[in-house]
């Protein structure tokens, strides 16, 4: 069975250690701020100009002027912080982010990621995608394995424009985990695989070439 | 005496405004954005504007209001998923787009606020956004140059200014709204609450006045686009 959504946040939460600031992408990552383990202290940025997101708020405590960068209305936490754009992107670019989890429409073995605009089809922009995968310190793609028509997303070259090149660390799919060396030559590695998930299934739905780690 | 207040937001454009300008506007989605401002420039009737802004607001509300009538000539944005008029307009070639990486864009306005030209940065090597643009090597590394930005006149809001023009904001209403009040040749911001001068502490001050021209009290709706909450478990 490949992981459902909450499977691949539950993944992806792994991913995150004592004391790390982390960015959460729209979509699957926000859903990981679920899967925090319990005792561990992690703080959430983000990028519209705060630092400590706090959850939903209860209807009651709806307040328009604090959102998250999805524009949905959330609530602060005792250490939160509040500051500009350009100040909230210094901390981005600065690397002074520790963990950038977000999704992807393509990757490839060597860590390029495509996941803002398809040609032909209305462009809504790259947001902050940009700014996020060139500076946070490790960059975390969680995906879908394969298109909806059976394409495999993970590549020897992305054919859309790309948000980055050599930016990404780990991809967590539906299917299994992959390790890219982004700054290094080795292949990238398959570390794990979904529950009931095997090599032949995972190798079969990926163009790009990987060698297998499994433990 | 110089007198920055003014009574409403058409009054407080006057003569700021022309067409063909470049206007920048404040906000992240709708969340800080000078709401009354721009209904000011919308009624002003002041066309072809190259606005500088994160979004490009919604149907109906915010930025939407002048793509409605059609006084947008470009817009310079990261993110403009949330407006339906938008896309109509752009897929019919009457509207000029130039995306930027968010954080490129905050650091633009921030830069040509502070007299700096220009900039190299990571942010979109290797990607559409840096053809075209020059690249150096620093410490083994490739960065792009990207460019300061200054406009003609910013359109900033803020939660409380005082007489002077200091402001400080709310929360994630801060947003683009400082660097953008920093690289207008002319800044008008409108507060929710206008006091007068000393009633504010000079240490929470987030923009100093000499960043501001004019100031205007306002009265906001203060539009939410995802009201997103959690419930109460019944005990």
């Amino acid at each position: 069975m490949p992981w459902s959504r909450d499977q691949l946040a539950q993944r992806a939460a792994k991913e995150l250690r004592d004391g790390f600031y982390v960015n959460l992408g729209i979509g699957i990552p926000t859903l990981v701020a679920n899967y925090i383990p319990q005792g561990m202290e992690v703080t959430l940025q983000s990028e519209n100009g705060m630092l400590g997101m706090g959850p939903f708020p209860f209807d009651e405590d709806v307040d328009a002027d604090l959102i998250n960068a999805g524009k949905q209305t959330i609530t602060a936490l005792k250490k939160t912080s509040y500051f500009s754009s350009s100040d909230s992107f210094a901390m981005i670019r600065g690397g002074h982010i520790d963990l950038s989890i977000l999704g992807a429409m393509e990757v490839n073995d060597r860590g390029d990621l495509a996941n803002w605009m398809v040609p032909g089809k209305m462009v809504k922009g790259m947001g902050g995608a940009m700014d996020l995968v060139a500076g946070v310190k490790r960059v975390v793609v969680v995906m879908e394995h394969t298109s909806k028509e059976g394409a495999s997303k993970l590549l020897k070259q992305c054919t859309l424009p790309l948000t980055g090149v050599n930016v990404v660390d780990l991809v967590i799919t539906d299917l299994g985990v992959f390790e890219i060396d982004k700054h290094g030559s080795q292949p990238m590695k398959l570390l794990e695989l979904a529950d009931g998930v095997t090599l032949d299934e995972i190798t079969a739905k990926t163009e790009a070439s990987f060698v297998s780690a499994l433990r | 005496m110089a007198n920055k207040v003014y009574k409403d937001a058409k009054s407080a454009l006057e003569g700021f405004t022309f067409d063909g300008m470049i206007v920048m506007s404040g906000g992240f989605g709708l969340c800080g954005i000078p709401e009354n401002l721009i209904i000011a420039l919308r009624d002003s009737g002041v066309k072809g504007i190259t606005v500088i802004s994160n979004n490009a607001g919604v149907d109906g509300w915010g930025l939407g209001l002048l793509l409605e009538t059609k006084q947008i000539k470009k817009m310079v944005s990261s993110y403009v998923g949330e407006n339906k008029e938008f896309a109509r307009q752009y897929l019919a070639g009457e509207l000029e787009l130039e995306f930027n990486p968010q954080g490129t864009l905050a650091e633009r306005c921030r830069a040509g606020g502070a007299g700096i030209a220009g900039f190299y940065t990571k942010t979109g090597v290797g990607t559409l956004v840096a053809e075209g643009k020059e690249t150096k090597v620093f410490n083994g590394e490739t960065f792009v140059l990207e460019t300061g930005l200054v406009a003609d006149l910013s359109i900033v809001k803020a939660w409380k200014g005082d007489t002077e023009g200091n402001l400080i904001f709310r929360k994630t209403a801060r947003n683009f709204n400082p660097m953008m009040a920093t690289a207008g040749k002319k800044c008008v911001a409108e507060v929710e609450i206008l006091v007068e001068t000393g009633e504010l502490d000079p240490d929470a001050i987030h923009t100093p006045g000499i960043y501001v021209d004019r100031i205007v009290q306002g009265a906001f709706e203060k539009r939410i686009e995802q009201r997103t909450v959690r419930k109460r478990e019944n005990a």
